[in-house]
């Protein structure tokens, strides 16, 4: 964690009046055009030079070391579905990291997210199985394999340039809706890639000698199952996923994205190539998806074109919205809602009301989930703008009011 | 040849259908400048409540009550969500109606489950036989329909006084409002007429040689999206041609399935959105669409 407060170069450095100041997320939603930030404004740490003890005095800290001792923690203490669900939400806050830069953050709408996750998903399979049974394999390493899959999402990103460069709003979004149909149909007929209808099975990474399957191996009394191994790669790749992006929006592309969402001619005109920039986006967010797709493909071990259907689009989109457009922790925040809540449902499904299982004629777990954050995506739009992101900040600005 | 005219004709009826769906979606944003992800759910609300009252009511009057249904969620859509809304951004509202679309769907979905629901046409499986060239009632029926409706909802458009407060209203909606236009009436009846275009449509979409209404035809209804953006999204023509291209191509792809199987089974689902990329490569805004200009 890039920690700041640090001292004495801070406002009128050569070259930094333009980089926003604390470690806090780039705001989500409208947000005031850049170089109007009030130093010591609404962020925490006022510009006192040599206040180096004021790390240790924010709360803030300590609520995130006990979230990172925590995160560290938990597969030695929750059982394997926990494991799961927590690493489908980390795949799925990468992802939405990913369409954040690129919807959130730049103002391009995608529906075709869930066709770059199928992108990296297959593509981990065909670059690190080994072949046979009809289905094309390479062999490589895995762990190239996973690095060539995240690229070849990106290339094919790429190959969409032409369109994600020249279009914007509705029309994006509706192209890009062809992606996932396309990705469909490839999915189902490409029988050699993708073993049609009933997918593929995902071979195990391995790193440094360790593979990442369920043969034992015991850490301080816990077997180490592939839930807890790939729980450690997971929080890595988030990690790495959240600070890079957090790096994007706050340096020159993220001042180039948002001016490109709020006024595309104006962007043009301060020498924003528009074009260049959105197709650009466009390939980091698919490299993004393809990541959440690698990652998803090792932990469901079994890749399905079904899933990766429009629906799942629709969820990376209603997970920005509800976790606030625009910046990183909104990404997470609304990642982690939007994939837990089906799997909390499904889990007390006894112990709430209205909720029945699956296939007794009342409301399943799975829907009732769409229900709530269905509703949670109007209802944030109308009322919450800014979304959980927004919410966070502004109990920041109230909690802490003195430190003019 | 005969086969050829048959695919033709059926692609020219399915179009027709798509361009009924299309219209609907064209007329919301251009009163509204919204693209209502939710259409093709209220397609759903629509082929729903007709499926569901024919039995006890009969087809005819159980049709006006899933336009009259339809109609009535669409506004009721606009009323209580678009209506709230008080910022400024309409790609913000173009997600709004994503979230309104994943209710909607998940409760039409909820209560169709896996049933296949007929409608209950009067068509039934008839077949008009023309020489060699054989063609469905209801396909007929479909593009009559369809024409109808579009002549009638144009000639509304152009020479009612709603008509012209709609026009007004897209072309700029604060001198409109400034001249005495309700802007408010407008974009809900844009609501009502586009539900009310889409329930028709849902009729057709479940009629032979579908089975009939089932969780799929959202799916089916989703193919009037690229029909609207190929044609431009601002434009009735657009959206017209856009429909009828979409429907042939689709039809197309479907008919001539046996010697294209290189590329794979289910291309008659794909064609619409391939034909859209084609166009989007080329034309940026579609075929009629206006190319957006700005003054700054």
């Amino acid at each position: 964690m890039s920690e700041n407060p640090a001292v004495p170069q801070r406002p009128t450095a050569p070259g930094g009046p333009l980089r926003p100041e604390s470690d806090e997320p780039a705001p989500a939603g409208p947000r005031p055009p850049t170089g109007t930030r009030v130093p010591g404004g609404r962020r925490g740490a006022p510009a006192h030079p040599g206040r180096r003890g004021a790390r240790f005095t924010d709360p803030r800290t300590y609520v995130r070391a006990v979230g990172v001792v925590l995160l560290l923690a938990f597969p030695f203490y929750l059982d394997r579905f926990w494991l799961q669900a927590g690493l489908f939400a980390m795949a799925a806050a990468i992802g939405a990291i990913g369409i954040n830069l690129l919807t959130g953050a730049t103002g391009q709408l995608s529906m075709g997210h869930a066709f770059f996750l199928a992108v990296g998903a297959y593509g981990y399979c065909v670059f690190a199985a080994d072949g046979g049974d009809g289905l094309t394999g390479l062999g490589l390493p895995t762990w190239l394999a996973a690095v060539l899959a995240v690229l070849v999402a990106g290339v094919a990103g790429g190959l969409f340039s032409p369109i994600s460069g020249r279009l914007s709003g509705a029309y994006l979004g509706i192209a890009t809706l062809a992606l996932v149909f396309i990705g469909q149909h490839v999915m189902f007929n490409a029988h050699d890639l993708t073993g049609g209808a009933n997918g593929r099975d995902v071979p195990a990474l391995n790193l440094f000698g360790l593979t990442f399957d369920d043969r034992e191996l015991v850490v301080a009394d816990v077997p180490f199952g592939s839930a807890e191994k790939l729980w450690y790669a997971g929080l890595l790749a988030l990690l790495v996923g959240a600070l890079f992006a957090r790096g994007v929006l706050r340096g020159r592309p993220g001042r180039a994205m948002n001016a490109i969402r709020d006024h595309r001619i104006a962007a043009g005109v301060l020498g924003v190539p528009v074009a260049r920039h959105r197709a650009a986006v466009f390939v980091l967010s698919s490299m993004y998806a393809g990541l959440a797709g690698v990652l998803l493909a090792l932990v469901f071990q079994r890749t399905v074109p079904d899933y990766f259907g429009i629906t799942l689009s629709l969820d990376y989109l209603a997970m920005i919205v509800i976790g606030g457009l625009g910046s990183v922790s909104g990404a997470v925040a609304g990642a982690v809602f939007v994939s837990l809540l089906p799997q909390l449902l499904t889990r007390y499904s006894d112990a709430l009301p209205f909720i029945s299982a699956p296939g007794t004629g009342g409301i399943a777990p799975g829907e009732a989930a769409r229900y709530l954050y269905g509703a949670a995506v109007v209802l944030v739009v109308l009322f919450l703008p800014g979304g959980l992101a927004r919410v966070a900040a502004r109990r920041r600005v109230r909690t802490e009011p003195g430190e003019q | 040849m005969s086969t050829l005219a048959e695919i033709l004709l059926n692609g020219l009826s399915l179009g027709s259908v798509y361009a009924l769906i299309a219209l609907g979606f064209v007329v919301i944003f251009r009163a509204t400048e919204v693209v209502n992800f939710a259409h093709a759910s209220l397609l759903l609300a629509g082929g729903y409540i007709t499926a569901t009252l024919h039995d006890d009511i009969g087809f005819w009057p159980a049709l006006l009550a899933g336009i009259a249904g339809a109609a009535l969620v669409g506004a009721a859509v606009e009323f209580l969500v678009m209506r709230r809304y008080r910022g400024s951004d309409h790609s913000v509202l173009a997600i709004v109606t994503i979230g309104v679309d994943i209710l909607l769907t998940t409760e039409l979905t909820r209560r169709i489950g896996t049933d296949v629901i007929p409608l209950g046409d009067p068509w039934g499986d008839a077949v008009l036989r023309l020489g060699p060239v054989s063609l469905a009632h209801t396909r007929i029926a479909a593009f009559v329909a369809a024409v109808l409706l579009i002549g009638a909802f144009l000639l509304a458009f152009r020479y009612t006084s709603w008509g012209v407060a709609m026009r007004a209203a897209a072309e700029s909606s604060e001198t409109a409002a400034l001249m005495g236009v309700r802007l408010g009436r407008v974009s809900l009846s844009a609501w009502a007429v586009a539900g009310g275009l889409a329930a028709v449509a849902a009729l057709f979409l479940t009629v032979f040689p579908t089975p009939g209404l089932e969780r799929a035809t959202s799916l089916a209804a989703l193919k009037a999206f690229p029909a609207a953006i190929l044609g431009g999204l601002d434009s009735t023509t657009g959206a017209l041609v856009g429909g009828l291209l979409v429907g042939v191509t689709e039809s197309l792809a479907t008919g001539y399935q046996g010697d294209l199987t290189f590329l794979g089974r289910g291309l008659g689902d794909l064609a619409p959105y391939l034909v859209m990329v084609a166009i989007l490569l080329i034309r940026p805004a579609g075929l009629f669409g206006t190319k957006e200009l700005a003054r700054v």
